[in-house]
């Protein structure tokens, strides 16, 4: 692995992001408002916007990193840059870490433009730190970069890339516990819910939402995430041979 | 011909099996270093597969190829060789400078490499501009800076002049020259079979199979032809007659 090239990857990305300032709204400015939404559809019912508004913080940044990177990643592998690259001294490692490094960042940004809207502006309230709610989005994001390269190898199109968010994305927002808590919800959806990664970064961001930062399951949760986004990159990085047909 | 002992590219047994086809049946060949070789044939003949082994990215069935007295595709050679893919494989969102710039750095090459490789394919009066906003021909001639930067020692061209007007071809003709005559080598595709003349050796293929390899001027002697395409056709039949 060399970091001067994965540093240069991620410049790149960071570059091809920047040319497009739809995509810079989508992910900076969005998610902010996607908060206040929320905030105002549960304006008679504040409880509710208090219990999700921490965790969303977190997942907005899965969700639309999964969705930039995979289509990013298509576009390199269906554009023939993906084959150059292959030919020239980059290593799978070093794509894969371009790739995170430039989405993390930017979800860095997003996530605090998203917390000063949400905790100044919204009222939305925290009793764990801002600083930890803001790491674990963080690791969303990267989570949400390892599972989109991964499922780039599955897509074609840009088209077929999109349609990845309602098979895969919606089904793990629905029970993650975000609407109902999972042990809730029928035993078989409960169990379902364990094998969604989504649902244990709901879980933490809640729990330090709710000022638990000590609690095991909390440090339990983030090692399943962590784990999950470690699975996806090697997934990933396996779905990237240097010879193909 | 007395050329350098080694050759810059030598290929034995290759077989290429692509699903149900058989795209090479096995072949075997050696490019001498130094000189520009002409890779010629009908589309689809298996040219780009060749390139594609030569570089190391094309999955084998059989054979070996060594390139520059290593395995091709190694890591030694990564900055040894430079590969320009028949569609532009550069990025579309980016400008001609951000490309070449992004290039420069995984390649770790000097900036002035980037100038000369700029300059070298007429492109500095649009280094600002988005890639994918210039016209076809100019895209593709990001697509060979690309390749440019890092100064290789073997250049392996897929179809670089396809879609160029006359003028840009021969300026890259040009090009290719005296990048050949500082030590270069060369391998350039073409189904454009009047492009033969500016190659030093020409590789004639046909369903994945060599059916001549030998410098432009002796293939017209022995086949008595009035052009290489006249040669690739009279080379053709003879062939068939034999396999018959």
């Amino acid at each position: 692995m060399n970091a001067g090239i994965s540093l240069a990857i991620a410049i790149r990305v960071v570059r091809q992001l920047r040319r497009d300032p739809r995509t810079i709204i989508l992910l900076l400015v969005i998610p902010a408002l996607l908060e206040a939404l929320m905030y105002w559809v549960f304006d008679a019912n504040e409880a509710v916007f208090q219990r999700i508004g921490v965790p969303l913080l977190g997942i907005f940044p899965l969700v639309m990193m999964f969705l930039v990177s995979s289509i990013t990643m298509l576009r390199e592998r269906s554009s023939g840059t993906l084959e150059r690259l292959m030919t020239l001294p980059v290593s799978r490692l070093d794509l894969l870490a371009g790739y995170a490094i430039a989405f993390t960042a930017v979800a860095a940004l997003q996530v605090l433009v998203a917390s000063a809207v949400s905790f100044w502006l919204l009222g939305l309230e925290s009793h764990g730190s801002v600083a930890a709610i803001i790491a674990l989005a963080m690791l969303n994001a990267v989570l949400g970069v390892a599972l989109g390269l991964f499922v780039s190898a599955f897509a074609r199109t840009e088209f077929q890339a999109v349609q990845f968010m309602p098979i895969f994305i919606m089904p793990q927002i629905i029970v993650c516990g975000l609407f109902t808590p999972r042990g809730a919800m029928a035993p078989a959806l409960d169990w379902l819910s364990n094998i969604f990664p989504m649902s244990y970064s709901y879980e933490a961001l809640s729990l330090v939402a709710a000022g638990n930062s000590g609690e095991l399951t909390l440090f339990r949760d983030i090692l399943v995430v962590i784990a999950f986004a470690v699975v996806a990159l090697a997934a990933g990085a396996a779905t990237l041979p240097r010879r193909t047909p | 011909m007395n050329q350098s002992p080694a050759p810059a590219v030598s290929i034995s047994g290759l077989r290429v099996v692509r699903g149900s086809n058989i795209v090479i049946p096995g072949l075997d060949l050696a490019l001498p270093g130094g000189i520009i070789t002409g890779l010629l044939g009908p589309s689809g003949c298996g040219k780009s597969t060749l390139m594609r082994a030569i570089v190391g990215v094309q999955r084998i069935t059989a054979g070996e190829v060594t390139v520059l007295g290593d395995h091709a595709g190694s890591p030694q050679l990564r900055t040894r060789v430079g590969y320009v893919t028949q569609a532009p494989s550069v990025y579309r969102d980016l400008s001609v400078a951000e490309n070449l710039e992004f290039f420069r750095r995984v390649l770790g090459a000097s900036r002035e490499s980037v100038a000369r490789a700029m300059a070298a394919v007429s492109l500095d009066a649009y280094k600002g501009r988005t890639a994918g906003d210039l016209s076809g021909g100019q895209f593709a001639r990001v697509s060979l800076a690309a390749a440019l930067i890092g100064d290789a020692e073997l250049l392996v061209l897929d179809e670089p002049t396809v879609g160029l007007d006359p003028i840009l071809r021969q300026e890259l003709w040009r090009l290719f020259h005296q990048l050949s005559d500082s030590g270069t080598t060369l391998i350039v595709s073409s189904h454009v079979m009047d492009e033969a003349s500016h190659c030093d050796e020409l590789v004639l293929m046909r369903d994945g199979r060599v059916i001549a390899h030998e410098p432009p001027g002796r293939l017209l002697a022995r086949t008595g032809a009035k052009d290489i395409d006249d040669a690739f056709v009279s080379l053709v039949e003879s062939d068939m007659a034999v396999a018959k």
